[in-house]
């Protein structure tokens, strides 16, 4: 024996150091189910000891079966009569419970819609990487004293770069987009079309989930959809370059990040994001009053006069109504800033809507300007209306002021 | 009288001060972490590989080997976020069989351990693939132009880093 381990000695070492590296990557690795994550350690002694609980499990059963089903018949058909009828009553009562449940989550939703707008961002240093192809991750220079946490949103300027994974006291590492565990909720700016981007063993980022019959147009912007819990909605992650038929029944949509994920230097770190309910835009209510008064007899709908002086009024009232919207990001490397997250240039906003970068302090004065978080263009009630289409509506409003005063003049100047 | 004849070559046995053993694989592992930075295509390099291959080869001892290539791959493994083990396995294995052959082979000169390197290389991408794929479960594209390009790249590092730890390195 002695001699064995002696000549063997190396060998066994050798075994013995693979083995507990095993066993550790056992208890460190997950494998992904429907349900949750369980580690393999325990798949591997479930699986090892599952065959010989079904077999006995078996036999009880058999026996069971062979005691019910041969000598125990008595009453069992009329059994069978009354509980398929008390089946079908429950079945159509669940039909009706199931319609009522949908209709209040519809209602709910309508009631409850929140907008998520980007409130406090740390910046951060990209000080390491993970020197390896096959984990594509970097570290920061803040970390856990600073008030970063795990699953926060990473940002630049230019584009979503990835999200926190683990936070130390001073350092944290940040998974980026392009890691193939990575995995973001994401959707296509024009067509809406919503997906999830991960990330390819050569560091390509891909858009997954996409129906294979529809269309998506190369260069197309994509978003992201906030479905994660992670990203806010409505920020850049890139540009579609290649769509291709992918396996399944989905297209293989290959995306180029906005960031350069390659040349990281400075990072923003989304620490807040606030959410508040979608307020309707109260700033050119028209009032009743106001809209009967110009159904008056007498009183001209569509005032000359007034017409030019309340098409400038109107419009120098956006700003005030969009300057809550719109704060500017400070570019500089500070501590806390504060970003607006930018809204997607979709439905009822004009293209021009830009991201949300350093905005050094201009009023935003138009609509196309209006920063807010999306989904209020998808035609959700009370949401930010574009003030141009808004303003024929609201120059009647004006002319009611000065319906007393000067107004008067024109009805006596023109011919009668 | 009876003349006996070594038929056996000896080989030489070095060491590494205590300061050498612990502060290179930490420069390696460093370097390794760092320098994709500024130079993204270092990825390619496995610094810490050519590390546990130098020191597998000058020690000659094949538990000496794998027990460094094991701390060092782990440490390496501790910068990236897949479990820890995996380029602990691969460097096991690798110094394991880079000290065993050591024993064996004039591994001295350049040529010998240009070739070493790819071999060893190749090898740990084998082991690393095989061990990502099998029980962590991750996907991972096999290529052998690029294995094989980035073994000769790898190869003519280490003929430099080797270089660099001869003169570290202690005659026993």
């Amino acid at each position: 024996m002695e001699s064995v381990l002696g000549r063997y000695r190396n060998l066994i070492v050798l075994v013995g150091v693979l083995f507990a590296q095993i066993l550790g990557l056992a208890i460190q690795v997950k494998r992904t189910s429907d349900n949750e994550p369980t580690r393999l350690i325990r798949i591997w002694a479930v699986g090892s000891v599952s065959p010989f609980e079904k077999v006995l499990a078996w036999a009880q059963t058999s026996t069971g079966n062979l005691w019910h089903n041969y000598f125990y018949l008595r009453g069992v058909r009329a059994e069978n009569r009354s509980l398929k009828a008390q089946i079908e009553r429950m079945s159509l009562e669940q039909v009706r419970m199931s319609q009522d449940a949908d209709q209040a989550r519809r209602l709910q939703a309508l009631l409850a819609f929140k907008e998520q707008f980007i409130s406090q961002t740390v910046a951060a240093q990209v000080i390491g990487s993970s020197g390896s192809e096959q984990s594509r991750s970097v570290f920061i220079d803040q970390g856990e004293k600073n008030g970063i946490k795990t699953d926060m949103a990473v940002i630049t300027a230019d584009g979503v770069v990835g999200k926190v994974l683990r936070v130390y006291r001073s350092t944290s590492e940040v998974l980026l987009i392009n890691d193939q565990t990575s995995g973001v909720g994401a959707l296509l700016e024009k067509t809406r079309l919503q997906g999830i981007l991960r990330g390819t063993p050569s560091g390509e980022v891909v858009l997954e989930k996409v129906m294979s019959d529809e269309t998506v147009p190369a260069g197309e912007q994509v978003l992201t959809s906030g479905g994660d819990g992670i990203f806010p909605k409505g920020l850049l992650v890139g540009a579609v370059t290649k769509v291709s038929p992918g396996s399944e029944l989905f297209l293989n949509i290959h995306v180029r990040p906005a960031a350069d994920l390659s040349k990281l230097e400075e990072v923003l770190v989304v620490t807040k994001i606030d959410e508040r309910q979608a307020e309707p835009d109260q700033t050119n209510a028209a009032r009743a009053v106001d809209i009967l008064a110009e159904r008056l007899p007498g009183v001209p709908s569509k005032p000359e006069v007034a017409a030019p002086g309340a098409a400038q009024g109107s419009a120098a009232s956006e700003p005030g109504a969009k300057a809550n919207a719109a704060k500017a990001a400070g570019s500089e490397a500070s501590s806390s800033t504060t970003v607006v997250k930018k809204a997607p240039a979709s439905g009822p906003l004009p293209t021009g809507s830009s991201p949300a970068k350093s905005s050094t302090g201009s009023p935003v004065g138009s609509a196309t300007n209006s920063i807010k978080a999306s989904g209020t263009n998808s035609g959700s009630p009370g949401s930010a209306k574009p003030g141009g289409a808004t303003a024929p509506v609201k120059a009647p409003a004006k002319p009611a002021k000065p319906a007393s005063q000067p107004q008067t003049q024109p009805v006596q100047d023109s011919p009668q | 009288m009876a003349i006996t004849y070594t038929s056996g070559e000896q080989v030489e046995v070095y060491r590494f001060s205590i300061p050498a053993t612990v502060l290179i694989p930490l420069a390696a592992v460093f370097l390794q972490a760092w320098l994709p930075l500024r130079f993204p295509f270092f990825t390619i390099f496995d610094l810490p590989l050519l590390v546990t291959i130098g020191f597998a080869t000058a020690r000659r001892s094949p538990l000496a080997g794998l027990l460094t290539g094991g701390l060092i791959g782990i440490l390496q493994d501790a910068l990236t976020h897949q479990p820890i083990g995996l380029y602990g396995i691969s460097k096991t294995v690798v110094g394991f069989g880079a000290s065993s052959l050591g024993i064996k082979l004039d591994v001295e000169n350049a040529g010998a351990r240009f070739l070493l390197t790819i071999v060893f290389y190749v090898i740990h991408e084998v082991v690393y693939f095989m061990i990502a794929r099998g029980l962590v479960g991750l996907h991972m594209a096999w290529s052998w132009p690029h294995e094989l390009l980035s073994g000769v790249a790898n190869a003519l590092l280490g003929v430099l880093v080797f270089m660099l730890l001869d003169r570290v390195k202690q005659r026993t």
